[in-house]
C-alpha cells in the first residue's frame, strides 16, 4: 500500500574523495533532493521529487524509503562473541583499576592484554569455521576476509603489547618479536607437516625451504633436525650439515631466565658471529648453495635474507629475521630505524605501503597516538580502537603523551562503540557498562540513548527500568513510565497503566488513572484488575484519588466478609475524610444504604448525624437543573428519588441507633 | 505514517488526505503524550492529530485510524513550520508562518488535545521558514526557540533570530540575531545539549553552518533582560554546493546531517578535538534497483573502510599490488 515501499539492502561503501560514501540504488541525486530523518539506531532516506532546475515531477522515481545503518558489525552472529567477553574483559580492566599498583601491575595489565587477544583469536577461529562451512563463494569468502580483518587486528594489538604494555626493553624485545612474527606467519606448520610426512623428507621439494623459513624463524634447533636427517641419507654434504648444525646450536640467544648481561650476551654474540663469518670466508659450504645461503642469512647478510622474500612474505618478518642475526640486542628506541629501512628494502621501490604497514610502523615509531588514528581510519568498527585506547590509558600511556586530549581521546572512543551497540535490539545492555565508565559524558549519553530505546515488551522494559533505577535517573525513569502508562490508558488497559504510574511515582497520573477506574466502576458496576487494586499497600499514598480507589475497593471486599461494621466506619470515614471526589458522594452514600436497611442497626447515631451531614452538603450544593430538557428531568427525578430514599433510611437508621444506645447505657 | 511490526517489516498503516494545500512538515509530539502528530501546510494551518486504537479487527488488518483533534488557524499565511517544545515544557507546540509570526500553542490538559490556547505570539517582521527549541532540559536555561527566515526583500539582512522565554514578563523576548547569515535560511536545528553551559546551532543556509551560543554571565547583564550570548561560528561547509534544504542532529548531538540540492546526504562530525568534517556522504547514481525490496544484511561484514587492510593480509608479497 501506498507509494513508498521499505527496502533495505546490503549497499555498497565506496570511499570516493577520500570519504566513505554511500550509493542509493534508485535514486538520482542529478535530479532530485533526498530527503531523511534520525532513527534511534539507523537512519532513513529517500528521494523526493523536489529539483531545483526543472519543474518538479509530481513523483520521485525511486519508490524506496532507505534504512541505513552504521554500525552493521554488531548484527554479526560471530562477532557477537566478541563484543560480550571483550565487555567482560573491559569491565573488569576497569574494576580493578584500584588494585593495580606497584610491580604486580604490569604483568596484570600484560595479562589483560592477553585475554583481549584471545578473545579476538576464538572469534577468527570460528569465523574461519563459518568462511569453510559457507554455503555460496560469495559469502565464503566475505568471511575469509573477515578472518583476514580480525587477523590484522591481532597482530597489531599483539605488537602494541609487546612495545607499550610489556615494555619490553632490549633483549628481551626480540624474543617476544620472534613469538609475534612465528604466531603470525603459520605456513610453517603446514609445510612442515607436509615434508614430514612424507616418504623421504630430505627430498621433498620443499625440505630446504622449511629449513630456510625455520632459520629465518629463528627456530633453530627444528632447523637442525631438518639437517640431520638430510645428514643421514645424503653421505657427501653430512660434514657439511654437522657443521651448520653446530653453528645452530651455539649461536647464543638470551633465554628467559637467562642470567646474563646483555653485555655478555653481546660479546659471545659477536664471537660467535665471527666463527659464522670464517667459514663462510673459508667456502665451507660453498658446494651446497642451500647451505650457503643459510650461513649468509645467519650473518644478517641483507642481500641474502632479501632473496627469501616470498618465504619471509612481509616486511616485519624481515625486520625481525635481520635483528635477530645482525643486532639481537636491539633497544626499543632504535627499533624505527630498523622499521623503516626494513620498509623500504622490502617493498624495493616497487609497490607503496598500505594502511597495515602504517600502522605497525606507528608502533614501532612508539607514537601511540598516530596508531590509534591510522586504526580509526582503516577499521569501520570502534571496537579495535576503542578498547586498545582504553587498555592504553591504563597504562597511563596517554596522559603522558598529552594531558588535554589523553582521557578525552579514550572517552571519545568509548563512547563512539557504546552508542554503535545501542543500535542492537540486545548488545544495548553492554553499551550501558561502557558508558558508566566514561566520566564526563557517559551518564548524559546513556541517558539520551535509552530513553529512545524501543519498548516492544514488557521485559524490556523492565530491564530499562531497573537500569535506570540502578543509576538514579530518575527522570527517564519516569519518562518511561510515562510512556507506557500512557500507551496502556490508550489500550484501555487500566491495571497496566496503574502499575506504571505508580512506578513513576506520577501522582497526577495516577489520579487520572484512578478517575478511570471509578468511572468504569460507576458504569458498568465492578472493578476490573482487583487483584492490583488489592495490593497496592504503601503506593496507595501516591495520590489522593488512588487512596480512595483502595479504600474503596477495600469498602467492597469487608462489605463481602460481611465485617458490616468495619465497612461502614471505613464509608464513613471515605466520606468525610475529604478524599472522595464530589462527584463520588452520592455513589458513596447509595452504597451505604444496604448497610441502613440491615435488620441490626450498623451506624451509629454519630455517624448517622455525619452521614446526614454528607448528603445535606451534596444537595445543597447541586445546581438547579434548568429542566427543559425531557432526559434531564429525568435524571432529575432520579436524584431526587434517591436523596428521597436517603434521607428516609438515613432518618430510620438514626431512631434505631439513638434507641440501642440509649438502652446499653440503660442497662 | 509506518508502522514497524514485531518481525521488523515496516508497514504502512494509515494514509490520508487533509490539507487543502501542500503539508510542508509533519513532526511527532513525545511518545509521553501518547501517539501525536502535528501538520503545517500552505493552507495556512497546522494540525494537531492523535492516533484512537481502534477495533481488534483494524489491527488484525494492520490499520491504525488517526482523528484530528484541532486544527489552528490564526495564521493569514502559509504555515511553514510546526515543532513540539521539549516535553519537559508540558505538552506545548510552535508554528511559524510566511507573515512572519511565530506562535506557541499550549493544552494544558494532555488528556484532551482538542483544547489548545495560544500563549504567545512572536513577531519575526520576516517572512518565517523554519524553527527550532532548544531541548536543553537544564535549569540554568530559559525556554529558547530559534527562528530562520527565507525572506527575500532586499531589506531583511539577518536571517536567524533567537528568542527566550523571560519568567519574569512570562514573554519571549528576542535574545539574539546572527547577523552573519543573510542569506534565506531553510532549515535550523539545536543539537541536544550533553549537559554542556553552551549551546550549538546549526543553519541550512547555501551552505551549512554550525555556530555555538554561550550565555554570557548573568551578572554583567542587566539582570531581567534576556540572556546574551557570545556567538561563535565553528564550522561552515559548502560541499553540497548548492542550497541546503534540512539539517538535522542524531540522538547524541554527535552527528549532523544536512541535504542539498546537490541531491545528497552528508554526513558531518566532530573529532575529539572539536573538529568538525564530513564524514560520510549518502547519494545515488541514479543506478538501477535489482528487483523489489531487498532484504538486510544476512552477511554483516567486519568491514574495513579501506578495503586493502584485508589485502596487505591475504597478500604475500606476490600478492601485494604494484603501485
Amino acid at each position: 500500500m501506498g507509494f513508498h515501499q521499505f527496502g533495505q539492502a546490503c549497499l555498497e561503501l565506496l570511499t570516493l574523495d577520500d570519504l566513505p560514501t554511500l550509493l542509493i540504488p534508485g535514486v538520482n541525486s542529478k535530479k532530485h533532493q533526498m530527503c531523511f530523518d534520525w532513527g534511534p539506531g539507523e537512519m532513513l532516506v529517500c528521494e523526493t521529487s523536489f529539483n531545483k532546475k526543472e519543474k518538479s515531477e509530481m513523483v520521485p522515481s525511486c519508490p524506496f524509503i532507505y534504512i541505513i545503518r552504521k554500525d552493521v558489525d554488531v548484527y554479526s552472529q560471530v562477532l557477537r562473541k566478541l563484543f560480550n567477553e571483550s565487555h567482560g574483559i573491559f569491565v573488569g580492566l576497569q574494576r580493578i583499576e584500584e588494585e593495580l599498583t606497584g610491580k604486580s601491575r604490569k604483568s596484570q595489565l600484560v595479562r589483560v592484554s592477553k585475554n583481549y587477544r584471545s578473545v579476538i583469536r576464538a572469534c577468527m577461529e570460528e569465523m574461519h569455521q563459518v568462511a569453510i562451512a559457507a554455503k555460496d563463494p560469495a559469502s565464503g569468502r566475505q568471511f575469509s576476509s573477515q578472518v583476514s580483518i580480525l587477523s590484522a587486528m591481532e597482530l597489531i594489538w599483539n605488537l602494541c603489547e609487546i612495545l607499550f604494555i610489556e615494555v619490553a626493553p632490549a633483549g628481551p624485545l626480540l624474543l617476544h618479536l620472534l613469538d609475534w612474527v612465528r604466531l603470525h606467519v603459520c605456513e610453517v606448520d603446514s609445510l612442515s607437516a607436509d615434508v614430514l610426512g612424507s616418504e623421504n623428507p630430505s627430498k621433498h621439494e620443499s625440505f630446504w625451504n622449511l629449513v630456510t623459513i625455520l632459520v629465518l624463524q629463528g627456530r633453530l634447533d627444528e632447523a637442525r633436525q631438518m639437517l640431520s636427517k638430510e645428514a643421514d641419507t645424503s653421505p657427501a654434504s653430512a660434514g657439511m650439515c654437522r657443521i651448520m648444525g653446530e653453528l645452530m646450536r651455539t649461536m647464543p640467544i638470551l633465554s628467559p631466565g637467562n642470567t646474563q648481561t646483555l653485555t655478555e650476551l653481546e660479546l659471545k654474540w659477536q664471537h660467535w658471529h665471527e666463527e659464522c663469518e670464517r667459514y663462510l670466508q673459508d667456502c665451507t659450504f660453498a658446494s651446497n648453495p642451500h647451505l650457503e645461503s643459510l650461513c649468509k642469512i645467519m650473518l644478517g647478510d641483507e642481500a641474502a635474507l632479501l632473496e627469501q622474500k616470498e618465504l619471509l612474505s612481509n616486511w616485519y618478518h624481515f625486520l625481525v629475521t635481520r635483528l635477530l642475526y645482525s643486532n639481537p640486542t636491539v633497544k626499543p628506541i632504535d627499533l624505527q630505524y630498523y622499521a623503516q629501512s626494513s620498509l623500504d628494502l622490502f617493498l624495493g621501490g616497487e609497490s607503496s605501503p598500505e594502511p597495515l604497514d602504517n600502522i605497525l610502523m606507528a608502533a614501532f615509531e612508539f607514537d601511540i597516538h598516530q596508531v590509534i588514528k591510522e586504526c580509526s581510519i582503516a577499521l569501520s568498527n570502534w571496537w579495535f580502537v576503542a578498547h586498545l585506547t582504553d587498555l592504553l590509558d591504563h597504562c597511563k600511556l596517554l596522559q603522558s603523551h598529552n594531558l588535554y586530549f589523553g582521557s578525552n581521546m579514550r572517552e571519545f572512543l568509548l563512547l563512539e562503540y557504546a552508542s554503535g551497540l545501542f543500535a542492537h535490539p540486545s548488545l544495548w545492555q553492554l553499551g550501558v557498562d561502557y558508558f558508566d565508565y566514561c566520566p564526563e559524558l557517559g551518564r548524559v549519553s546513556l541517558e539520551l540513548h535509552i530513553e529512545r530505546i524501543p519498548l516492544n515488551t514488557e521485559q524490556k522494559a523492565l530491564k530499562v527500568l531497573r537500569i535506570c533505577e540502578q543509576r538514579q535517573m530518575t527522570e527517564q525513569v519516569r519518562s518511561i513510565c510515562k510512556i507506557l502508562a500512557m500507551k496502556a490508558v490508550r489500550n484501555n488497559r487500566l491495571g497496566s497503566a496503574l502499575s506504571w504510574s505508580i512506578r513513576a511515582k506520577d501522582a497526577a497520573f495516577a489520579t487520572l488513572v484512578s478517575d478511570r477506574f471509578l468511572r468504569d466502576y460507576c458504569e458498568r458496576g465492578c472493578f476490573s484488575d482487583l487483584d492490583l487494586i488489592d495490593n497496592l499497600g504503601p503506593a496507595m499514598m501516591l495520590s489522593d484519588r488512588l487512596t480512595f480507589l483502595g479504600k474503596y475497593r477495600e469498602f467492597h471486599r469487608v462489605y463481602g466478609e460481611k465485617r458490616f461494621a468495619d465497612a461502614a466506619s471505613l464509608l464513613l470515614s471515605l466520606m468525610t475524610s475529604q478524599i472522595a471526589p464530589r462527584s463520588f458522594w452520592m455513589t458513596l452514600l447509595t452504597d451505604a444504604l444496604p448497610l441502613l436497611e440491615q435488620k441490626q442497626v450498623i451506624f451509629s447515631a454519630e455517624q448517622t448525624y455525619e452521614l446526614m451531614q454528607c448528603l445535606e452538603d451534596l444537595t445543597s450544593g447541586k445546581p438547579v437543573h434548568g429542566g427543559s430538557d425531557t432526559q434531564q428531568c429525568q435524571d432529575d427525578d432520579i436524584e431526587t428519588t434517591k436523596v428521597e430514599m436517603l434521607r428516609l433510611a438515613l432518618a430510620r437508621n438514626l431512631a434505631r441507633a439513638i434507641v440501642r444506645e440509649g438502652s446499653l447505657e440503660g442497662s | 505514517v509506518w508502522d514497524k511490526s514485531e518481525s521488523g517489516d515496516w508497514h504502512c498503516t494509515a494514509s490520508w488526505k487533509t490539507h487543502s494545500g501542500s503539508v510542508w512538515r509533519v513532526t511527532w509530539a513525545h511518545p509521553e503524550f501518547g501517539q501525536v502528530l502535528a501538520s503545517c501546510s500552505f493552507d495556512r494551518t497546522a494540525a494537531v492529530w492523535e492516533e484512537i486504537v481502534g477495533e481488534s479487527n483494524d489491527k488484525l488488518r494492520g490499520q491504525s485510524h488517526w482523528v484530528k483533534r484541532t486544527t489552528l488557524v490564526d495564521s493569514r499565511t502559509s504555515v511553514t513550520d510546526v515543532k513540539f517544545a521539549p516535553k519537559h515544557m508540558g505538552l506545548m507546540l510552535a508554528t511559524c508562518s510566511a507573515d512572519g509570526i511565530v506562535r506557541i500553542y499550549e493544552a494544558p490538559d494532555v488528556m484532551n488535545l482538542s483544547q489548545w490556547s495560544l500563549q504567545h505570539e512572536i513577531s519575526c517582521k520576516l517572512s518565517c521558514s523554519c524553527i527550532s527549541w532548544n531541548p536543553s532540559s537544564s535549569r540554568a536555561h530559559s525556554p529558547m526557540i530559534a527562528v530562520g527566515s527565507d525572506d527575500s526583500s532586499p531589506n531583511a539582512m539577518a536571517k536567524v533570530q533567537i528568542f527566550e522565554y523571560n519568567e519574569n514578563t512570562r514573554k519571549y523576548a528576542k535574545a539574539e540575531t546572527l547577523m552573519t547569515v543573510t542569506d534565506p535560511v531553510h532549515d535550523i536545528a539545536f543539537a541536544p545539549n550533553l549537559g554542556r553551559s553552551f549551546h550549538i546551532l546549526a543553519i541550512a543556509t547555501k551552505d551549512v553552518r554550525i555556530f555555538t551560543l554561550k550565555p554570557v554571565r548573568k551578572e554583567l547583564t542587566s539582570s531581567g533582560g534576556p540572556t546574551k550570548f557570545e556567538l561563535h561560528i565553528v564550522a561552515q561547509f559548502d560541499n553540497h554546493n548548492s542550497q541546503v534544504w534540512r539539517v538535522s542532529w542524531n540522538i547524541t548531538g554527535t552527528v549532523l546531517a544536512s541535504s542539498g540540492d546537490d541531491g545528497c546526504v552528508r554526513l558531518w562530525k566532530a573529532n575529539y578535538m572539536d573538529n568538525w568534517k564530513c564524514t560520510g556522504i549518502l547519494k545515488g547514481n541514479g543506478s538501477p534497483v535489482n528487483g523489489s525490496s531487498q532484504q538486510g544484511n544476512s552477511n554483516p561484514s567486519l568491514g574495513s573502510n579501506i578495503p586493502s587492510l584485508q589485502n596487505s593480509l591475504n597478500g604475500s608479497s606476490a600478492g601485494r599490488k604494484h603501485s
